[in-house]
């Protein structure tokens, strides 16, 4: 009987081992990071292992460490594209250094701002449009455009229109007029962008101006002087304007008594924190101040000049050490360096 | 400081060329250079141009010898970095002082972050293994073992960079079968042992396949030597997060109908509806002890009666 139950517990252990195990065993769980394929195993190395056989013992650790990375792997959500299994791996766990600094966001133009504001969508437009004159489809811009009014060889002119004008030369004006003035504010964009705010165009010529534009067009005039307007004569019926620009607003002469004490106590309270003495600096100043009376006075008295002591330690005298720093710099920097 | 002229692109080719290499928040698969020194040693090339290998579609193999010490100066390293768009560099070099040297290193923004000097003892060229190798390309597995990695703070920092820069390209999706190559860097001894392997995936009568290992490729024993590591304020700005990289909240109770209609939901918590505080009206106020409708009607006629005798008054 007991030869039976191990001949049948023989043949089971021989049919599993027809496959080797996938398992294995670690003292501390190995950390994966299945997002970037890779894995630490912490688990101390066997040194002495190690050092009787090196590349036998890298390639079994390298094995264990594999298997347990794959056993992990094989357990991820599986997806088929084009008949081959593809596995979806999850978000990288460990965090590497950027490449580059975090892109800045590009400031908004003025009409996106509008825009934002107002809640106006962009609307995707067609590239072909269809053009009633040739019945047909063609592109909104570009070569060959739709109800292109360049091509026209007759234009109508109204009754009400200047007869000497010529209604050709008019259209390309106003069309070169219309690309200046989107170049202008393109331009201004993208200044806007670089350094925030841009100068106002100012006035622009106008063939017909208004009562706001002419009032305007008077006061800047009265201004553009070589003083900024102060000895510009008024007209005889021109009302005084006020003054323009930043009002600056000053505590009256007798005023809060408290307030004044306040600030007052204020300003006494700064002046009074006065830096706090750094010793070691203090002291250090002070002892070179004293080698330097030293070395250069020797045994305490001044030095005359042609005196027989003087000549000779006239090697040893070092005359006053120089203010390091500015006064040197064209001086002896090149030869204190050593390069 | 250059007043530099902003250079427009003219082409569309071009422009797309600088708009890739801008700053952005979902970044490129970083870059390798892999740079010669003054003097290199056969080893060294070998060991340059083998890493270049593995690093076969990311990676840029500087032709000429380079006379740079990139721990004195680093700013031809920079210049470099700035004009292959390049974010990881191995520099090699062989001198008698220092023989078979590499300094392995990365940038952040064109500027060093930080480098490490390893000095090469064994070397074994994937020549030398005769077998199979694996196909160019392909992402490696990259494990790390040894507890000076996690206990020495030089070390945690030289797994990060050997993990930056050995890793293969940023994927979601991998083939199971088309895992190949394995990288196996071990820090014993006070010396860093790289190996490289190739799976062989065998039956193991579960669904998860018993790997075996086959080392193929380059197999380098390394020294620790010099390293010069960023302070923590540059490695702070390195690690910055981009906002918009938080994942947005999930409006789940939004949802628009087919009429193009916003439709929202409310959850609202369970209420009691005998006591819900609806509309006042008076007139169906429930009287006390009587019966509802009759004491609706009678509070109603009631109330009339009141309002009369009040008027009368």
């Amino acid at each position: 009987m007991a030869d039976l139950v191990e001949n049948i517990l023989r043949e089971e252990a021989e049919k599993e081992s027809k496959y080797k195990t996938i398992v294995v065993q670690k003292d501390v769980d190995i950390e994966i990071d299945d997002g970037n394929l890779l894995a630490y195993d912490p688990n101390p190395i066997d040194v002495e292992l190690f050092r009787s056989n090196r590349n036998e013992y890298l390639s079994n650790l390298a094995r264990d460490n594999t298997q347990l990375l794959f056993n992990k792997l094989w357990t991820l959500p599986v997806e088929k594209v084009e008949n081959i299994v593809l596995a979806k791996l999850p978000n990288p766990s460990t965090q590497f250094p950027r490449e580059k600094r975090l892109p800045k966001p590009k400031p908004e133009t003025k009409w996106e701002k509008y825009a934002k504001v107002k809640g106006i969508q962009n609307k995707k437009k067609d590239k072909l449009v269809w053009d009633e004159q040739h019945k047909e489809f063609r592109p909104r811009w570009g070569y060959g455009r739709a109800n292109d009014d360049t091509k026209d060889w007759l234009i109508e002119i109204k009754s009400n229109a200047d007869p000497d004008e010529d209604p050709f030369a008019k259209r390309t004006n106003a069309k070169k007029e219309r690309t200046a003035k989107n170049e202008l504010q393109r331009l201004r964009n993208i200044a806007r962008s670089r350094y925030g705010k841009v100068p106002g165009v100012g006035l622009t010529p106008v063939s017909k101006p208004n009562k706001d534009q002419l009032s305007k067009a008077l006061v800047l005039a009265k201004k553009s002087t070589a003083s900024l307007g102060k000895f510009t004569e008024k007209l005889p019926k021109e009302k005084a304007t006020r003054e323009k620009g930043k009002r600056r607003k000053f505590e009256p002469c007798v005023g809060d008594m408290k307030k004044e004490k306040a600030k007052q106590l204020h300003i006494l309270h700064t002046l009074s924190q006065a830096p706090p003495v750094n010793v070691a600096k203090a002291a250090q100043q002070f002892m070179s101040q004293e080698e330097d009376n030293a070395t250069f006075s020797k045994e305490g008295g001044r030095k005359k000049r042609g005196d027989k002591a003087g000549r000779r330690s006239k090697a040893g005298g070092r005359p006053p050490k120089k203010n390091k720093g500015f006064q040197n710099r064209g001086k002896g920097g090149k030869g204190g360096k050593g390069k | 400081m250059v007043l530099q002229r902003v250079v427009k692109p003219k082409t569309h080719k071009g422009r797309k060329f600088l708009e890739n290499r801008e700053p952005k928040i979902e970044e490129n698969d970083k870059v390798a250079m892999f740079i010669k020194g003054g003097n290199t040693s056969q080893t060294v090339s070998q060991v340059l141009k083998e890493m270049y290998m593995l690093k076969k579609p990311t990676g840029i193999m500087m032709k000429r010898k380079n006379v740079v010490r990139p721990f004195e100066d680093q700013t031809t390293l920079e210049y470099f970095s700035e004009k292959n768009d390049a974010s990881l560099f191995l520099f090699g070099s062989h001198s008698k002082k220092r023989p078979h040297n590499l300094v392995l290193g990365r940038f952040f923004d064109h500027h060093i972050l930080d480098m490490v000097e390893l000095g090469i003892e064994n070397f074994r060229s994937m020549f030398e293994f005769q077998n199979d190798k694996c196909s160019h390309g392909t992402k490696p597995c990259v494990i790390f073992s040894g507890q000076d990695f996690e206990q020495l703070e030089d070390y945690a920092k030289l797994k990060s960079l050997l993990m930056d820069f050995f890793r293969g390209p940023k994927t979601e999706k991998i083939r199971l079968s088309g895992l190949e190559l394995v990288l196996q860097v071990t820090a014993v001894d006070n010396k860093i042992y790289f190996r490289t392997f190739r799976t062989v995936l065998k039956k193991s009568g579960t669904k998860i396949p018993r790997v075996e290992l086959e080392e193929i490729g380059p197999s380098l024993d390394w020294v620790v030597k010099r390293s010069m590591f960023g302070s923590d304020d540059l490695y702070k700005r390195a690690n910055k997060k981009p906002s918009e990289a938080k994942k947005s909240k999930t409006q789940k109770n939004k949802s628009r109908t087919n009429l193009g209609d916003k439709m929202g939901r409310i959850h609202m918590q369970k209420q009691n509806l005998d006591t819900l505080q609806t509309r006042k009206m008076k007139g169906l106020k429930r009287k006390k002890g009587g019966d509802e409708v009759e004491g609706e009607a009678g509070e109603a006629s009631e109330s009339t009666n009141e309002k009369l005798r009040k008027m009368a008054e």
